[in-house]
């Protein structure tokens, strides 16, 4: 969140929604009337939520209400499962993403994801940028280079590894690895990033550094987050949606969200009375 | 539980230490007992494990000359060595293997990756570890049927099949196995970075499970390497020299069951040179297995 975006937020707490909605960009992707199921299980109740471009959504509530299946909605990561299935309409750039007959490995480079753990892949720092990169896109050695110090630069891990570009990435710590992860998402040139609770298997620091990270992704990149940390959400996100067993209860920018909450339940989640 | 508290003693009454004394003198006696029937057990099996090596070592190094690996088998009394039968043995177990190996992978792939409890995957699932545990003198009957009674006589690739049948088998279950210790966050990354299936199996989960598939490759080499019954009906053994894969073609394991029942003392010493050969080999390959397996991570 901006400086001024912040002064102007807690300049007008009367004028609240009027603001927010003001201080948020044109959507990204629209999410309108989505219902998801695991078999029978309706794991998300008509979501209808805008992720503003270039902005951060930070996704919070309980274990267990959907925010994590509705980042998985979004890449459509859930095909990978027989049984689950959704139904709604995700708009990008006039497409509705969950329909049959969209390219997934088109859109997934297009919608880029960070997971909880860190996942490098067994391979070394260089390769584990490029094995994204060389899916869909025929670069020259020096290309690639290139594109792999900008990754690394962007994800603030270049200057820790630029050494040993070619020593495995197992080898790196739980926090490098998951920039490492990031830095092999937006090297692919995604438009969007979802982050499902990238920082929860993270000591404080690397948190910190994750947290500083996102903040400086969100000038080229939209981002949805998942997390159980308010802080967090109230550090990083520009727009905060809360979510309750599978219904989006109310979204609004995070000033708003964190200082004057419209539903009583989320307030007492943020309080911490329940979840 | 404040009640507890207040009395100062848990419920069941206070702990008495006569008691818990015996308990502990109790379970010491059973645990000796039951550590020394382990050990018991323990040194019947090594025992009979370096008496078996100890007789090979003792009369085969007394038979290991260079002429055992510089010359082909001779009538008895003539000398000779185990020449045709140490390249025999090579070229079947490395062909055999080749043959096995990439089908074995595949289906052990398809079990990991694709089947997903289908009933096509549990069937080959359940008829491959019938295969992996079926008596390899069947295997060697079973190509005696289908290649050498129709294709014209016994041959060294008749033999290769036979042997790559029973690698098959342990190549699948080593490949699945492995391939299903592979977190799904790690495949989900690579489809999440719009990865089609078949690049995320065979650049990541392959890579990922590298260790233990190599492992199995080479265990089952040591399995072929010493199978004599297979190829009693495939590639039948040859005294002479030839590595003509359509003739008969000798094999340690042959050569072996054949020089040592035979009535001549230098034929058996040859059998008993050809035995430690193997058993190097095959211990040669164990221990190479372990330690690919432990420079996993």
């Amino acid at each position: 969140m901006t400086l001024q975006n912040t002064t102007q937020a807690k300049a007008n707490v009367g004028q609240m929604e009027a603001r927010s909605v003001s201080a948020l960009n044109q959507p990204r992707i629209a999410i309108k009337g989505l219902d998801f199921f695991y078999g029978s299980n309706r794991a998300l109740k008509g979501i209808t939520l805008n992720l503003p471009e270039k902005q951060v959504t930070g996704m919070i509530g309980p274990s267990g209400c959907g925010k994590s299946t509705l980042l998985r909605v979004l890449n459509r990561m859930y095909d990978l499962y027989p049984g689950q299935r959704a139904e709604g309409e995700v708009m990008m750039d006039g497409e509705n993403v969950i329909a049959p007959g969209v390219d997934l490995n088109q859109l997934r480079s297009r919608i880029g994801m960070v997971f909880q753990k860190p996942t490098p892949f067994p391979m070394s720092i260089y390769e584990n940028i490029a094995f994204g990169v060389k899916l869909h896109e025929k670069l020259s050695k020096s290309q690639m280079d290139e594109r792999v110090e900008w990754s690394l630069s962007r994800a603030a891990l270049w200057g820790e590894v630029k050494d040993r570009l070619n020593s495995s990435a197992m080898g790196l710590s739980g926090g490098q690895q998951q920039r490492l992860c990031i830095a092999r998402t937006i090297a692919t040139r995604p438009e969007v990033i979802l982050l499902d609770e990238p920082t929860s298997a993270l000591d404080p620091i690397s948190t910190l550094k994750i947290e500083e990270l996102i903040d400086e992704l969100k000038h080229e990149f939209t981002i949805a987050i998942v997390t159980h940390n308010m802080q967090q959400a109230a550090r990083c996100a520009d727009q905060v949606a809360f979510f309750y067993i599978g219904e989006l209860i109310e979204v609004g920018t995070a000033t708003q969200m964190f200082t004057a909450p419209r539903e009583k339940r989320t307030q007492e989640y943020i309080t911490g009375r329940f979840g | 539980m404040s009640a507890f508290l207040a009395a100062g003693r848990m419920p069941g009454g206070a702990r008495d230490s006569r008691v818990a004394g015996q308990l502990s003198r109790r379970r010491g006696r059973y645990n000796l007992i039951a550590k020394i029937l382990c050990i018991l057990a323990t040194l019947v099996g090594l025992i009979f494990l370096a008496a078996i090596l100890g007789t090979l070592f003792w009369l085969g190094f007394g038979g290991l000359h260079l002429s055992v690996f510089s010359q082909v088998t001779k009538p008895p009394g003539s000398g000779g060595g185990l020449l045709n039968a140490i390249i025999g043995s090579l070229i079947q177990t490395v062909i055999g293997t080749a043959i096995g190996t990439p089908i074995g992978l595949m289906v052990g792939t398809y079990l990991a990756e694709y089947a997903h409890g289908s009933m096509l995957g549990n069937a080959v699932r359940f008829v491959s570890d019938v295969l992996l545990s079926a008596p390899s003198i069947l295997i060697g009957l079973f190509v005696y049927q289908i290649f050498v009674a129709p294709f014209g006589g016994f041959s060294g690739w008749a033999g290769c099949i036979a042997l790559a049948v029973i690698v098959i088998p342990i190549v699948v279950r080593t490949t699945e196995d492995m391939l299903q210790l592979i977190p799904t966050a790690l495949r989900e990354a690579a489809v999440a970075l719009g990865a089609p299936k078949w690049k995320s199996i065979v650049f990541i989960c392959y890579r990922a499970a590298l260790n233990g598939i190599a492992t199995g490759v080479l265990l089952a080499i040591a399995r072929v390497a010493g199978e004599t019954a297979p190829l009693l009906f495939t590639s039948l053994g040859n005294l002479n020299w030839s590595v003509d894969m359509s003739q008969p073609m000798s094999s340690l394991p042959v050569t072996i069951y054949q020089y040592a029942g035979s009535p001549f003392d230098d034929w058996v010493q040859l059998a008993w040179v050809g035995a430690l050969l193997i058993t190097f080999g095959v211990l040669a390959l164990n221990i190479l297995a372990r330690l690919v397996l432990r420079t996993r991570n």
